[in-house]
């Protein structure tokens, strides 16, 4: 509250510099003006509009003028499931304290709580979405920001349900702090550049916890995802960095914690991968830098399918995966190099803290379960160790040059 | 006593008993005497319920055998082999033995008669063949059962043991119980034994008293009656 | 029967050979536990050794004892005890022995560690109830092989033939069959060859606290099943304890027709 207060008087000292004449416009059901949509229509530019408290019956609002919209004690703005609900269509619009419910669903228009168009320097924030079909829709739009928001949908089917936020060519926009639950896609990108996307939880969602398409320089820092469908999938960008993420529990066919699809020139690094399918599923991807990351109980920390060039992997932790590194290949172009593996036997002799023997992350088994996935339920058997440990001697099906040469003793930190 | 009737047994091939009937009667020492291979402790083995005959049922006192096992209460036995759990002490297998049947006995008259106390510390792989026989025999007359069956008690037994074996058979006798031993030593079988069952090719050959058997075959001693028996072709 | 089971507790517990196994498996909890830091790995370890050397163990064990046992067998014989008690007594003071060895000497160290404030524990107590049923099913499965061989080399040479299957021979051979018929939807063939062979169902049951992230990634709906619900678990314990209770019908069966 004590937030909204302060952010309250900014505001007002604001308008009281720039529009000394200007009073703030109040909305409430007992009030002369008892629609937001006619509050907007009264309102001239830079006007602040005052929503109380209580439940307004309304769709596509247009936003069309530079006003700043604060809801009190989250007055709700009830849909009816009639269509969209807002749509902003000005610069400088910020949307702050409002709790939007009942979104329409539709399969041939997107209809979204909140779309912004072509619009610059906008602030969407502490609104609350239930009920949706898209959320937060930004289409052409710049230089904006989407701070502390929380999206909970309840999708069920792929075809008739909306992402939680969804950016389509808009640039220099920053998404933090956010919670997506339950959406599509909890967020998602198409020709987007940098954005930077941080804090963020994106759970349970149906399909991708964050999807990226034809993004390039995009930044994303310390966000969570756990539990969505199929994790996180970046594709055909370039220029990304992903810093410090979690990525959990994404379980299932073809499930991983974030698929690498036609990516290049990225660094991902201190990222957390526990308990996914697939750590880490790598497609056509060159020159990406892994490092200090945790690969931490997945079932496979990383898979790499088909060419992958100059790839480096230094300073990870493969902690008790079930297969560290899986290729389809023998061919390897890729730089593992001082990694810690909680599979390596090997010794230190001179207690350089590097082992002494270099360690080979590709197992025969991994290969075996390409090509016959049932082989699956040998995992772990005296048979395997057996037929992995002729293969370390001398491989045959897996790529040669692929080991670490430095494989660390102990945890990197 | 117990009343055996075509009793049947076959390992694999070889017939070890065909259509053995016998009875034998309460109060008395039964002497079960036969060339080796005869049956002997195949006959042994199925009144005690350790060897399932093919065909053919046997009773003791009155009762069925067959999938009972209460009825082994009343019987002591003295196996032939004197194998014991190498790793249990004197002392221990016979509190064991005590504890498995919780019937009155009185082990200690036997102990102090063999003269055993210096050994009930000991284990029972450590000692030697006579005194694992001595061991034997206490363990089958420490109880008061009306049913004795001995496997070649004699073997390894010292002359004062052997004495006293006799003294204990003769006072299982007097007690109106049922004894019934096999043995090769044929004086201890004359100087012992009421009844005299003659086992061959897995039937009952003979059965009668010293008396009757000297008398049939035209022997003066029993050694050689028995000797007579196996050779002579005459049937009884 | 318990009277059976006491004295054979009672004679295995003093034999060296529990003694041996209870401290090997006391310093292997030590070992890896304050030698590396690291229940994680620890238990991977410990998995690896159970469902290799459990087996093993318990079948030689298990071997030795009834033969060696023959005199006190047949000594049991003559008295007025069932035939049943007495082998189920033998058999439940070996097991139970082996059992109560590796509980211990696996459980202290852990406990000493500090198992009880672990994450660890479930995946702990889940190792040692598979460790247990192994014991259980493999001493079992050498009482039988030694009730029906009374040959001792002979028994004892099927009793290692048959660890080395159940160990080995039966995965490589199930493989091949993997292979062989990939053609066809195989995860149903699978899982059910799985069934038939103790060292995999425990196995499984490990995998499924382990692996399931891998498990997850394949697409067979039977797999899915199994190994997405609780329906895996419920399974496999019930299959162990089929692998358990079969083989003691059986030795209960035989021993009442065989000769001594």
């Amino acid at each position: 509250m004590m937030r909204y207060q302060s952010l309250l008087n900014f505001t007002f000292l604001l308008f009281v510099t720039a529009h000394l004449w200007a009073k703030p416009i109040v909305i409430c059901e007992s009030c002369e003006i008892k629609s937001i949509s006619e509050g907007i229509d009264r309102a001239i530019d830079f006007d602040t509009l005052i929503v109380k408290k209580g439940t307004y019956k309304e769709f596509n609002i247009l936003v069309d003028k530079p006003l700043t919209l604060i809801g009190e004690g989250y007055p709700i703005i009830d849909g009816e499931k009639k269509g969209e609900i807002m749509r902003i269509v000005s610069d400088g619009v910020t949307i702050d304290g409002f709790f939007i419910i009942n979104v329409g669903t539709s399969y041939t228009t997107d209809y979204a709580a909140i779309r912004v168009v072509k619009s610059e320097n906008f602030l969407i924030q502490n609104v609350v979405l239930e009920k949706l079909f898209f959320g937060i829709y930004l289409e052409k739009s710049n230089y904006g920001k989407v701070y502390h928001n929380k999206i909970i949908g309840d999708a069920k089917d792929e075809y008739n349900s909306g992402n939680g936020i969804q950016l389509w060519y808009s640039h220099h926009v920053e998404v933090s702090n956010n919670i997506v639950q339950g959406a599509r896609d909890g967020i998602y990108l198409e020709f987007s550049d940098n954005i930077t996307i941080d804090n963020n939880k994106s759970t349970n969602n149906l399909r991708y916890g964050l999807h990226f398409m034809f993004s390039d320089d995009d930044v994303y820092t310390n966000n969570l995802f756990e539990n969505n469908g199929a994790g996180v999938a970046v594709m055909f960008s370039k220029g990304i960095i992903m810093k410090g993420n979690t990525f959990r529990k994404n379980w299932g066919t073809a499930s991983f914690g974030v698929l690498l699809k036609e990516i290049n020139d990225a660094e991902i690094s201190n990222n957390t991968f526990e308990e996914n399918t697939i750590g880490i599923n790598i497609e056509g991807s060159n020159r990406i830098n892994y490092k200090g990351n945790n690969f931490i109980n997945n079932g496979w920390g990383i898979k790499v399918l088909g060419a992958c060039y100059a790839n480096a992997f230094t300073g990870n932790n493969f902690l008790y995966n079930s297969f560290d590194i899986s290729y389809d290949s023998k061919l390897n172009d890729n730089v593992f190099d001082g990694n810690y593996w909680s599979g390596y036997t090997g010794y230190d002799l001179d207690k350089n803290g590097i082992g002494d023997v270099p360690y080979r992350p590709v197992k025969l088994f991994s290969y075996i379960v390409n090509k016959t996935p049932e082989a699956i339920v040998l995992l772990r058997s005296l048979f395997m160790d057996i037929i992995d440990f002729s293969e370390k001697v001398s491989p045959v099906f897996t790529p040669d040059n692929l080991l670490d040469i430095n494989p660390l003793m102990t945890k990197v930190q | 006593m117990i009343q055996i009737e075509g009793l049947q047994k076959k390992f694999g091939k070889n017939e070890v008993l065909s259509g053995l009937n016998l009875t034998i009667e309460k109060g008395g020492v039964f002497a079960i005497l036969g060339p080796n291979g005869s049956g002997k402790t195949t006959l042994i083995k199925s009144i005690l319920g350790m060897v399932v005959p093919d065909k053919g049922s046997i009773s003791v006192m009155g009762e069925p055998i067959k999938k009972n096992w209460k009825y082994r209460k009343e019987i002591d036995y003295l196996p032939q082999i004197a194998n014991f759990p190498g790793n249990l002490k004197v002392y221990e297998l016979i509190r064991m033995i005590k504890d498995l049947r919780q019937s009155p006995s009185d082990e200690e008259r036997l102990i102090e008669l063999f003269k055993l106390e210096p050994f009930l510390d000991k284990k029972l792989s450590t000692l030697s063949g006579g005194t694992k026989q001595k061991v034997n025999i206490v363990l089958a007359f420490m109880f008061d059962s009306p049913l004795l069956i001995l496997d070649e008690p004699t073997t390894g037994l010292d002359p004062a043991s052997l004495i006293h074996l006799k003294n204990l058979i003769r006072e299982q006798r007097d007690l109106k119980k049922t004894v019934l031993i096999t043995s090769h030593i044929m004086q201890f079988v004359a100087e012992i034994s009421d009844v005299i069952v003659y086992l061959l090719e897995g039937n009952i050959y003979f059965k009668g008293s010293i008396g009757e058997l000297k008398t049939k075959t035209g022997q003066t001693d029993l050694e050689h009656a028995i000797a007579a028996i196996a050779t002579a072709p005459t049937h009884a | 029967m318990l009277k059976i089971l006491k004295y054979s507790f009672y004679d295995l517990i003093r034999s060296r050979w529990s003694y041996v196994y209870f401290l090997f498996y006391l310093l292997l909890g030590f070992v890896l536990l304050f030698l590396n830091n690291d229940v994680s790995k620890a238990i991977i370890t410990l998995m690896n050794v159970i469902i290799i050397l459990v087996p093993l163990i318990s079948t030689i064990f298990g071997i030795m004892y009834f033969y060696n046992s023959k005199e006190f067998t047949e000594l049991l014989l003559a008295q007025p005890i069932k035939r049943s008690s007495i082998f189920l007594g033998q058999y439940l003071g070996v097991a139970g022995s082996l059992t109560l060895s590796l509980v211990l000497g696996l459980g202290i160290p852990f406990v000493l560690y500090g198992l009880f404030k672990s994450d660890a524990i479930f995946d702990f107590s889940l190792l040692l109830v598979t460790g247990a049923f192994l014991t259980l099913i493999f001493t079992v499965l050498a009482f039988n092989i030694a009730l029906s061989n009374e040959n001792k080399i002979k028994g004892f040479g099927y009793a290692v033939l048959l660890w080395l299957f159940m160990a080995v021979i039966y995965d490589g051979l199930f493989l091949m069959s993997l292979i062989i018929f990939k053609e066809y939807p195989l995860d149903a063939f699978s899982l059910s060859a799985t069934m038939f062979n103790p060292i995999d169902l425990s196995r499984t049951l490990i995998l499924l606290k382990l692996d399931i992230s891998a498990l997850l990634g394949y697409t067979g709906a039977v797999f899915k099943k199994f190994f997405g619900t609780d329906q895996g678990l419920f399974v496999s314990m019930l299959m162990l304890i089929l692998w358990t209770v079969l083989p003691i019908w059986r030795l209960v069966y035989v021993s009442k027709k065989k000769d001594f």
